[in-house]
């Protein structure tokens, strides 16, 4: 089969012909690029996503009170209202379908309320159980994450975020052990966490200091008060039912009116994981719609330009002939220069592509390594199979598009081929 | 070599019927140098176009080396046409693309002969047309004698039994055109059947043998010692213009 005479022949043509080779090729390398840089900006925008997202428990929802909306049980109207720690019990224990009931408690002010020597910042302080971290993960830098003996003895010890090492610290030194004043009182730091998703509940994870939820509600007299709750639904269960039935019960429990949808703040994971994966469904499918629209363009474009090739050779197929060609001969010799020239495109294409995504990645990540994290395109990439696909059915469109013609150039009487102007 | 016999040909277009060839008898031998002659529309073009099996024929029956040529296959045709056949045209009809050595190599191309070989080969029948010079240059870059020397390189290099030639010399001048008379008269006493189309008295008075074709039949026949009669009646014909 192969034939190394035959590939010269079709390499001489197609460099005989640099502007008619240039403009089929052209034409196929544009629908292979295009193709790859569309996909690889749709999955780079959907890993960007994915990932910023982390490990959050996808099945949980958050609460949090507000002034009441509507008078209730002799109650007026824009009470102040809180969640209690018997309701945390109440839930625990009445509410089977919850499995990780994690209450909070968070407090920001106003100034810098955070000192060590010299240095002081203002951070996010957050009273936590240990269960808020199977809700939301952090990863732990160094030391360790709060646990149950840190609850139950009301311990000083907080882990923080890296931005407060970082503005509190010199970067020689090893903070584990060391002492901190957070709104007063001096804490013993225990552990630096990194966030791993950039939900953020209650201020960003990296400028915030967590302490036992019992410690803070002691040290700084909130009685048996509940800022916020972080409920994740048993598997099985959807975190939507669990929602509607611990609001039910913490409103009726705090004498709020049923009805009044102010009172109770909340933000359900699981609803707009729902809509993200919507929105996956949607890049996706506009991927497709874009990729097969533009492979075709590149088809169609591969076909006409063999026409008009074939067309224009009609003459020269005519001579051909003349001298001896036989019809497999000169079908066989355009279609192996039409499918020499859309591979060669084809994979310039796909490398040109690629490369322009690879640069992209680089950029993203250079922004990514300078501290901007806003950052949402992440990892654009392709699948390499639906890339191959596609420069596949290409190549065989692109021999397709020269048998057509070269069929009908040989179908007519050699005199009327050489006739043809 | 070459036996045709009642042979009819017609065009059709549209709701016109064109019958070109109305019943050819011709027998042409191996070694003969024959040109056919007649006023354009006569079928002197199609003739020979059946004879290079480019086109079909109606009727008849046609006879090439004794084999009979009729509903052949394309591929088969090809074969003929590469082996049997050489072709000369007006217009050169050389590949714009390819220089003079690779169009004269065109034709073993086709016969699976390796590059080498034939661009050798090539190079030798260029030799021969005093064209080796200019083997690189491409079709645009030679004059109009110098392509049809090419065209004529080409159409031997497979070594046919038959030339055919179209107004070999309709698109040159004069003494251009005795150049390449020149060389077919070299070719044909090699032993090649030769066959040229024209309508140029001086041209076709070179060859051996004149076939007059007259509103799709053969009007005159001239043979060996009647051309020098021709000749002469053509001098005069010149001479009264």
């Amino acid at each position: 089969m192969f034939d190394t005479d035959r590939w010269k022949e079709i390499i001489n043509v197609l460099k005989k012909n640099k502007l008619r080779s240039f403009l089929t090729a052209f034409g196929v390398f544009w629908g292979i690029f295009m193709l790859i840089v569309m996909s690889g900006a749709g999955r780079g925008l959907e890993n960007g996503i994915t990932q910023g997202v982390g490990q959050i428990a996808t099945n949980s929802f958050f609460m949090w009170t507000n002034r009441t909306s509507e008078p209730y049980q002799g109650l007026r109207r824009g009470r102040w209202w809180s969640f209690k720690n018997e309701d945390v019990e109440f839930i625990r224990r009445h509410v089977g379908e919850a499995d990780i009931v994690s209450p909070r408690l968070f407090a920001f002010g106003s100034g810098n309320n955070t000192v060590r020597g010299e240095r002081s910042a203002r951070f996010h302080i957050k009273g936590d159980y240990p269960e808020w971290d199977l809700i939301d993960p952090a990863t732990v830098l160094q030391g360790r994450w709060l646990n149950q003996v840190d609850i139950d003895q009301r311990r000083k010890v907080i882990v923080v975020g890296e931005q407060v090492i970082k503005e509190l610290f010199n970067v020689d030194e090893n903070p584990i052990g060391e002492y901190i004043r957070v709104s007063g009182m001096y804490y013993q730091i225990v552990g630096v966490v990194k966030p791993i998703s950039n939900i953020n509940m209650n201020g960003r994870t990296e400028e915030s200091i967590f302490m036992p939820f019992t410690t803070m509600q002691v040290a700084y007299n909130y009685g048996n008060q509940v800022h916020l709750m972080g409920i994740t639904a048993k598997p099985g269960y959807s975190a939507a039912l669990v929602e509607d039935k611990v609001i039910a019960i913490v409103k009726e429990r705090n004498k709020v009116a049923p009805t009044d949808m102010q009172a109770v703040s909340h933000i359900n994971l699981e609803k707009q994981f729902q809509q993200f994966s919507g929105l996956f469904t949607g890049i996706q499918m506009l991927t497709w719609i874009v990729g097969i629209g533009t492979l075709l363009a590149g088809v169609i474009g591969v076909s006409n330009i063999m026409l008009v090739i074939v067309k224009e050779r009609t003459q020269e197929i005519g001579v051909m002939r003349a001298i001896g060609a036989t019809p497999r001969k000169v079908i066989g010799q355009i279609i192996m220069e039409s499918v020499f020239l859309t591979t060669i495109a084809g994979y310039l294409g796909l490398v040109a592509g690629i490369m322009l995504l690879e640069g992209f990645n680089y950029v993203l990540e250079m922004a990514v390594a300078n501290g901007n994290d806003e950052i949402f395109i992440k990892n654009p990439e392709i699948n390499l199979t639906v890339a191959i696909a596609c420069l596949m059915v290409l190549i065989i469109s692109g021999a397709f598009a020269g048998y057509l013609p070269a069929k009908r150039a040989v179908s007519i009487k050699p005199i009327d081929a050489l006739r043809a102007e | 070599m070459i036996t045709l016999s009642n042979i009819h040909k017609s065009y059709h277009t549209g709701a016109n019927n064109l019958h070109v060839l109305k019943g050819i008898d011709l027998e042409i031998k191996a070694g003969e140098f024959v040109s056919i002659m007649g006023s354009s529309g006569s079928g002197k073009s199609t003739l020979l176009n059946i004879l290079g099996i480019l086109d079909n024929y109606d009727k008849g029956t046609y006879h090439l080396d004794g084999q009979l040529i009729q509903n052949m296959s394309e591929r088969k045709a090809a074969k003929y046409r590469n082996e049997t056949l050489g072709f000369i045209f007006q217009s050169f009809n050389l590949i714009s693309f390819k220089n003079a050595m690779e169009n004269v190599a065109l034709p073993l191309y086709y016969q699976g002969v390796s590059r080498r070989k034939r661009n050798a080969i090539a190079l030798e029948y260029l030799d021969k047309m005093g064209l080796k010079p200019w083997a690189t240059h491409m079709p645009n870059e030679l004059s109009g004698g110098q392509k049809q020397r090419v065209a004529i390189a080409r159409a031997l290099i497979s070594q046919p039994k038959v030339i055919l030639a179209d107004e070999p010399t309709g698109a040159l001048d004069t003494s251009t055109s005795y150049e390449v008379m020149e060389i077919l008269k070299e070719i044909h006493s090699e032993g090649i059947t030769i066959i040229i189309v024209t309508h140029e008295h001086d041209i076709a008075a070179m060859s051996e043998k004149i076939i007059k074709l007259r509103d799709g039949n053969i009007g005159d026949l001239i043979i060996n010692g009647d051309l020098a009669s021709f000749k002469k009646n053509y001098a005069k014909e010149l001479q009264t213009v």
